[in-house]
C-alpha cells in the first residue's frame, strides 16, 4: 500500500513590536522573571486591554507580502481555558473574523521551482507566559513576562505533501517576515513556533485520513525528522488495520519520536465568543494602500530581479534573497566590483563556508562587500589566479587589509610574464628529462594526464603564484617543441 | 458643629459649609466617619473603613483650600463600592475570594474622585462579584435596608444605597450591570445614575459582565450626581470601551425647564402586572414633570420581557469568562495544600466563590459551551440589537423614557433569594437599559408604607444633560429625595 | 430544557468548579430553571439581525507601540500567594 502524507502547518510568529499587543510592558526576550509582566499582563481585577498599533499594520504587512485578502472589519475572541501560563483564564485571540484571509505564499523549492501554498487566514492573538518544571521540587513555577507578546498565528490549508515542502515553505516565511522587519523569525529562540498537522492516506485517495498535530518542534531539521517519524508511526499503525487517534503529540528530538500530550486530556471546549472588552479593528482602503506604499522589495520580486538583472539561475537567487542582509551584501558587492556570477560564487562558497564554521552571521562577518569586491575585481583582471584568490579572502577574513594590501604583504600577485615563465618552464624541464621523454612518447590522452605532474612542478616552484592557464598555454609548446 | 444635618446633607450643602469655612475637612471627615462607626453595625453597609487615610486626605484637603486651590469635591467624603480598585486599601468585591485583596493600583474613577478632592471613607457592601438585586449574596453578611432592617437595601450596590440613605456619606460610587445603581437607590429613596456605557472608564472596576457594566454616582440629589459625575467621566486611554465623545458641564446643563420635551410611556412597564400603588406613585411623579412643561407620549418596547432573558445569557456569559482569573495563582484565595493543578483551581474557585456566583458561572460557561453558543449566546446577542433598536425607533418619539425604577419597594430579607426568577424580576425596568447601553436615572418618587419607591428616566445615549435637568426639576417641585430614615440619631 | 446532573457536572469541570454530591441536585434545578427562561428567546424572530456585542457599535482605538510600563514586579507579587525567585508556584504541573 502506497501512503500519501497530508499536512497543514500553522505557524505562531512572534512580532517585533516594542511592547506588547494589549498593554505598554516592554517586548523583549530574556529578562528576569516577570519584570516584564504589567497589571494587565497579569490578568489583575479590573484591568483592560488596548490594542498596539504595531501589530495591527505588522498583520497587514504580512498579509500584503502574501497577496491576501485583508480583513477589513476583523474581532478579537476569548479562546477559554484553564492553564498557570494563562493568567486571564482565555487567550485573547482571533477566531471569528481574522484580520488576514485567505492568500498564496509562493515557496521557492531547493530546485528552483514555485510552490504554491493556499495560506487559510493569519490572526492576532496574544501569547501565554512560560512554565519552568524543574527549578522548584514539586512545584511549577510561571513566568509571566511572555504573557500579552503579540502573535500572528499563520494557517495552511493541508497543501503539503513532504517534508521538503515543509522545510521550504517556513525557509521562506522566515525570509519574508525578516524582509517585512516584523518579526526574528527564529525558530530556535522561539519567535517561530510551528505545529505540524499530519494525516496520511491511501496514494490517490481524495478523503483525508485523521490526524494528529505535533508540536515542539523547534528547527528546520527537527521538522523533517518528526515529520518522517510521525509519518511512519501512523503508518504502521494503519497497516495493522488500528485506527489514529487524533491528538496533540509533542516532538522528543532526543528520543526522535512524538509522544501523547498528557496536559490535553482534559478535552477542551474553547467556548470562543467576541472579546467585549475590545471593539472590532476597522481599517479603510486608505489605510492599507499606505502599509503597501511602504513595503520593503519583498523576497519573490528581488528574487526576479536578480535573475533578470544579475543573469543568476533560480538557485542562487534564491540563496541570495534568502534574508535581506545577504540580498543587500550582495548588491553592494556588485555595485562596486561589476561582477555578479564571481560574487555570488564566493558568497554561495567561500564566505558562506567560512561563517558556517565560525558560527557568525552575514552581520557579523569579517569581510564587508567592499573588501570581498576588491577581492572578485583582481581575480576578474587576471592579478589572481582563483587559488590565489582563497588566500587573498584568507586573509581578509584574518583583517590583514584591503585585497590588494594583502596581495603587496603576501607576495601573491600572479606570474603572468610569459618570460619569466618561460625561464621556469626551461628550468623544469632540463631537470626532469625522463618525464619529459615519458610525455613525448605517450598519446594526447595520456599527455593531458602527465602533463599535471609539471604544471605541478612550476606551480611548486612559483610558490602557487604561476598563471596556470598561461603555464598550460606555454608548458604544452615547450614540450612539443622539443 | 455647625447648622449642618449630617444624616440629610448633600454634597452641595457640604461643600458651601467647607467654602465658608463654617467647618473643616477634617472636622466633617470626622463627624462622617463617627456616624460610619455607630450606625454600621446596624446596616452592615460598609465593609472597610479607613480612618487613617480618610483623615490625612481631610487634612490634605483643608490646606489645599487653605492655599486657594483644589478640586471641584474638595473636602468632600465620599464611599466607594468595593469593586472599584483602592490601591493600598483591601478592595473584596464582598467575596472570600478577595477577602484579603490589597490593589496595587487606582481605579481611574477612584484616581479622578480623588484628584477632585473627595475623601474615601471606605468601601461599601455589595452582592458578591456584583451578582444579585438585594445585597443578600456578600460574603461580609447583607446589608441592611435603613427605612426598615428586615428588609433589603437592593442591589449589587445596596451598601452605597444604605449608606447614602443613612447619611454615612454624601457621596458614593456604585456600578450598575443589570440596574444595581438604579434599583437599590430606588429602594433606599436615594438618586442613581447609570450613564451611558462608555461614559465613565471601567479600569480598575472589577469586571463582572464588559459589556453592560458601567459606574455611576448615588447620592441624595440629582444635582449631587451632576457634580460627581463631572469628576467621573472622560475617556480613558486605558479602556478600549471608553467613549470619545465631549462632556459637557452636567451641573451647568441642570439649567432651564421642561417646555417641548417628550416622555416616552412604554405600555409595556404600565401593564396590569404593576403594581397599582406603583403606578400611582409613578403617575403623581409625571405629573411633576407635566407641570413642568413636559408631554407624555405612548410608546412601545415590545421586547421588555426578553430583555431578562437576553441579559441572562449575555451577563453571565461574559462574568463566566471574566471571573476566570481567579485561580489562586497571582492573588485572591487558594485553597490549603493543593495537590495539583486541578485541585488548587477546583478547591480555591469553590470556596471562594459563593453559590449564585457559582450559578453565574455554570449558567454562562453552558451558554457558551459547544452546541449551545448559536442557541443561546449569539441567539441573546441579536435580541439585544432588537432591543437596542426598540429603544432607537422610541425615541423617535420622545426624548426619554420614564417609568418605575422597580416593580415594588423593598423586600423582606430571604424573600426572594430561594428563587432565582423572582429575583430577576427585580430588574425587568433596568436591564434592557444596560443591554442597550442607555444613560438611566432613578429619582425618589415616594414612600408606599413607609418604604420607598424610585422614578426611572432612561435618556438617549450620551444624553445624561437631559436627563439630570429633568431629574434636577422634579426634584426642585418635591421633596421626597429630602425624606431620611427614622435612624437613631447619635449624639 | 431539562438538564442533568451529568451536564452540570461536565459544565462544572469547564468552570473548574466543583459541586459537591449533596448539593448537585439543587444546583441541576435551579440551572434548569434559568435555562427555562432563556428558551423565550427562541420565540423571537432574529432573522438577518446581526449580533451586538458593544451597545455602540464602536470602533478599536489603537495605541502607539511605546513600552510604558516599567518593572514593578515586586508591588504586583505583593497579592500573591506562593511566588519564589520571582516565578508564581503552582503544584508540579507534568506534560
Amino acid at each position: 500500500m502506497m501512503w500519501e502524507m497530508v499536512m497543514g502547518l500553522e505557524v505562531h510568529l512572534q512580532l517585533a513590536t516594542k511592547s506588547k499587543i494589549f498593554s505598554g510592558a516592554a517586548n523583549r526576550f530574556g529578562a528576569e522573571p516577570n519584570v516584564q509582566a504589567c497589571a494587565v499582563d497579569l490578568g489583575m481585577p479590573g484591568m483592560l486591554p488596548v490594542l498596539n498599533e504595531q501589530a495591527v499594520r505588522f498583520a497587514v504587512m504580512f498579509g500584503l507580502g502574501i497577496d491576501a485578502r485583508i480583513g477589513k472589519r476583523s474581532i478579537f475572541d476569548r479562546k477559554n481555558y484553564f492553564y498557570p501560563d494563562l493568567p486571564k483564564g482565555y487567550q485573547v485571540s482571533q477566531f471569528f473574523e481574522p484580520i488576514v484571509c485567505e492568500g498564496i505564499f509562493e515557496v521557492p523549492m531547493p530546485d528552483g521551482d514555485l510552490f504554491p501554498i493556499r495560506i487559510t487566514r493569519a490572526h492576532l492573538e496574544e501569547d501565554a507566559g512560560k512554565s519552568v518544571h524543574d527549578r522548584f521540587p514539586n512545584q511549577t513555577g510561571v513566568d509571566l513576562n511572555r504573557a500579552g507578546t503579540p502573535l500572528l498565528e499563520i494557517v495552511t490549508e493541508p497543501d503539503f505533501r513532504t517534508a521538503e515542502q515543509a522545510v521550504a515553505y517556513l525557509k521562506a516565511l522566515h525570509s519574508l517576515v525578516t524582509y517585512l522587519g516584523i518579526s526574528d523569525g527564529n525558530m530556535a529562540e522561539g519567535s517561530m513556533r510551528c505545529d505540524i498537522n499530519l494525516s496520511l492516506r491511501p496514494a490517490g485517495s481524495d478523503a483525508y485520513g485523521t490526524r494528529t498535530e505535533i508540536k515542539n518542534v523547534n528547527s528546520f531539521r527537527f521538522v523533517e525528522k518528526a515529520i518522517a517519524v510521525e509519518a511512519q508511526r501512523q503508518q504502521e499503525l494503519l497497516e495493522d488495520g488500528l485506527s489514529i487517534v487524533q491528538e496533540t503529540r509533542l516532538y522528543d528530538a532526543e528520543r526522535n519520536e512524538t509522544r501523547s500530550m498528557r496536559s490535553k486530556e482534559v478535552a477542551n471546549d474553547y467556548r470562543y465568543f467576541p472579546e467585549p472588552d475590545l471593539l472590532p479593528i476597522v481599517l479603510d482602503d486608505a489605510y492599507i494602500e499606505a502599509v503597501a506604499q511602504d513595503l520593503p522589495e519583498l523576497p519573490g520580486a528581488k528574487r526576479q530581479r536578480f535573475i533578470e538583472r544579475y543573469q543568476l539561475s533560480n538557485y542562487d537567487a534564491a540563496q541570495l534573497v534568502s534574508s535581506p542582509t545577504m540580498a543587500d551584501y550582495f548588491e553592494a558587492t556588485v555595485t562596486a566590483c561589476g561582477e555578479a556570477k564571481a560574487t555570488a560564487n564566493w558568497m554561495l562558497g567561500d564566505l558562506a563556508a567560512a561563517l558556517n564554521r565560525e558560527n557568525l552571521s552575514l552581520e557579523d562577518a569579517p569581510i564587508g562587500p567592499l573588501d570581498l569586491a576588491g577581492l572578485v575585481t583582481r581575480v576578474a583582471d587576471g592579478t589572481l589566479s582563483s587559488k590565489l584568490g582563497k588566500q587573498v579572502f584568507e586573509g581578509l577574513w584574518l583583517r590583514e587589509g584591503s585585497a590588494d594590501e594583502i596581495i603587496e604583504k603576501r607576495g601573491l600577485k600572479q606570474v603572468s610574464d610569459a618570460g619569466a615563465l618561460e625561464s621556469l618552464i626551461a628550468t623544469v624541464i632540463s631537470e626532469n628529462p625522463d618525464q619529459v621523454a615519458q610525455y613525448r612518447a605517450a598519446d594526447e590522452v595520456k599527455q593531458k594526464k602527465l602533463i599535471g605532474f609539471f604544471v605541478g612542478q612550476i606551480m611548486k616552484a612559483s610558490k602557487g603564484q604561476a598563471n596556470p592557464q598561461l603555464v598550460n598555454e606555454l608548458l604544452v609548446s615547450a614540450l612539443t617543441g622539443g | 458643629m455647625p447648622d449642618i444635618n449630617l444624616a440629610t446633607a448633600t454634597a452641595a450643602e457640604v461643600l458651601s459649609a467647607l467654602e465658608n469655612r463654617d467647618i473643616s475637612s477634617i472636622e466633617l471627615t470626622q463627624a462622617y466617619l463617627s456616624r460610619v462607626d455607630a450606625l454600621n453595625g446596624q446596616l452592615n453597609a460598609v465593609i472597610t473603613v479607613d480612618h487613617e487615610g480618610a483623615l490625612a486626605a481631610a487634612k490634605d484637603a483643608d490646606d489645599a483650600r487653605h492655599r486657594g486651590e483644589g478640586g471641584v469635591l474638595n473636602g468632600v467624603p465620599l464611599l466607594h463600592k468595593d469593586i472599584f480598585c483602592t490601591a493600598g486599601l483591601r478592595t473584596t468585591c464582598a467575596s472570600r475570594m478577595l477577602e484579603n485583596f490589597t490593589p496595587p493600583y487606582d481605579a481611574t474613577v477612584v484616581s479622578k474622585l480623588k484628584a477632585a478632592g473627595a475623601i474615601t471613607l471606605g468601601k461599601t457592601n455589595m452582592d458578591e462579584f456584583a451578582m444579585g438585586s438585594s445585597n443578600e449574596t456578600s460574603y461580609f453578611g447583607p446589608a441592611h435596608n435603613p427605612w426598615d432592617f428586615s428588609c433589603v437595601p437592593g442591589g449589587s450596590s445596596g451598601g452605597s444605597a444604605a449608606a447614602i440613605a443613612a447619611g454615612l456619606a454624601p457621596l458614593s460610587t456604585g456600578t450598575d450591570t443589570g440596574g444595581s445603581i438604579r434599583q437599590p437607590a430606588s429602594l433606599c429613596g436615594i438618586t442613581g445614575l447609570k450613564p451611558t456605557y462608555g461614559r465613565v472608564s471601567r479600569f480598575g472596576i472589577i469586571a463582572f459582565a464588559s459589556s453592560l457594566d458601567q459606574a455611576g454616582p448615588m447620592t441624595r440629589t440629582v444635582e449631587d450626581a451632576a457634580l460627581m459625575l463631572n469628576a467621573m467621566c472622560g475617556l480613558d486611554p486605558n479602556d478600549s470601551t471608553s467613549a470619545d465623545m465631549p462632556v459637557p458641564n452636567f451641573h451647568d446643563a441642570l439649567t432651564g425647564d421642561l417646555k417641548g420635551l417628550r416622555i416616552g410611556l412604554p405600555k409595556q412597564y404600565f401593564s396590569e402586572l404593576l403594581d397599582d400603588t406603583v403606578a400611582n406613585r409613578i403617575q403623581d411623579a409625571l405629573k411633576e414633570l407635566e407641570a413642568e412643561g413636559a408631554t407624555l407620549v405612548d410608546v412601545d418596547l415590545p421586547h421588555t420581557q426578553e430583555g431578562i432573558a437576553t441579559y441572562y445569557v449575555i451577563a453571565p456569559a461574559e462574568a463566566s469568562a471574566n471571573l476566570a482569573r481567579y485561580d489562586g495563582v497571582r492573588f485572591g484565595h487558594r485553597c490549603d495544600d493543593p495537590t495539583d493543578l486541578m485541585d488548587l483551581y477546583a478547591r480555591s474557585r469553590s470556596e471562594g466563590f459563593g453559590s449564585e456566583v457559582q450559578r453565574r458561572i455554570l449558567v454562562g460557561t453552558y451558554a457558551l459551551s459547544a452546541g449551545f453558543y448559536d442557541a443561546y449566546f449569539k441567539k441573546a446577542q441579536q435580541v439585544r440589537r432588537i432591543i437596542s433598536n426598540d429603544f432607537k425607533q422610541a425615541f423617535d418619539q420622545c426624548d426619554l423614557i420614564a417609568g418605575p425604577s422597580a416593580p415594588g419597594v423593598a423586600f423582606s430579607a430571604g424573600a426572594k433569594s430561594h428563587d432565582p426568577i423572582a429575583m430577576y424580576m427585580e430588574d425587568v425596568y433596568t436591564l434592557s437599559v444596560n443591554l442597550a447601553g442607555l444613560p438611566g436615572l432613578s429619582v425618589p418618587a415616594g414612600l408606599i408604607n413607609g418604604l420607598p419607591i424610585g422614578l426611572q428616566l432612561i435618556g438617549r445615549a450620551f444624553d445624561e444633560a437631559t436627563l439630570l435637568k429633568a431629574g434636577h426639576r422634579f426634584q426642585l417641585r418635591t421633596d421626597h429625595h429630602r425624606l431620611a430614615p427614622p435612624l437613631a440619631e447619635i449624639s | 430544557m431539562s438538564v442533568t446532573a451529568s451536564d452540570v457536572a461536565q459544565v462544572a469541570l469547564l468552570a473548574r468548579l466543583t459541586i459537591p454530591d449533596d448539593r448537585i441536585d439543587e444546583v441541576t434545578e435551579r440551572f434548569t430553571r434559568v435555562l427555562d427562561l432563556v428558551t423565550e428567546l427562541q420565540q423571537v424572530d432574529t432573522d438577518g439581525v446581526l449580533p451586538m456585542s458593544n451597545p455602540h457599535d464602536m470602533e478599536q482605538r489603537l495605541r502607539a507601540d511605546e513600552v510604558t510600563e516599567v518593572n514593578e514586579r515586586d508591588h504586583l507579587q505583593q497579592p500573591a500567594p506562593a511566588v519564589e525567585d520571582g516565578y508564581f508556584l503552582v503544584p508540579k504541573v507534568i506534560d
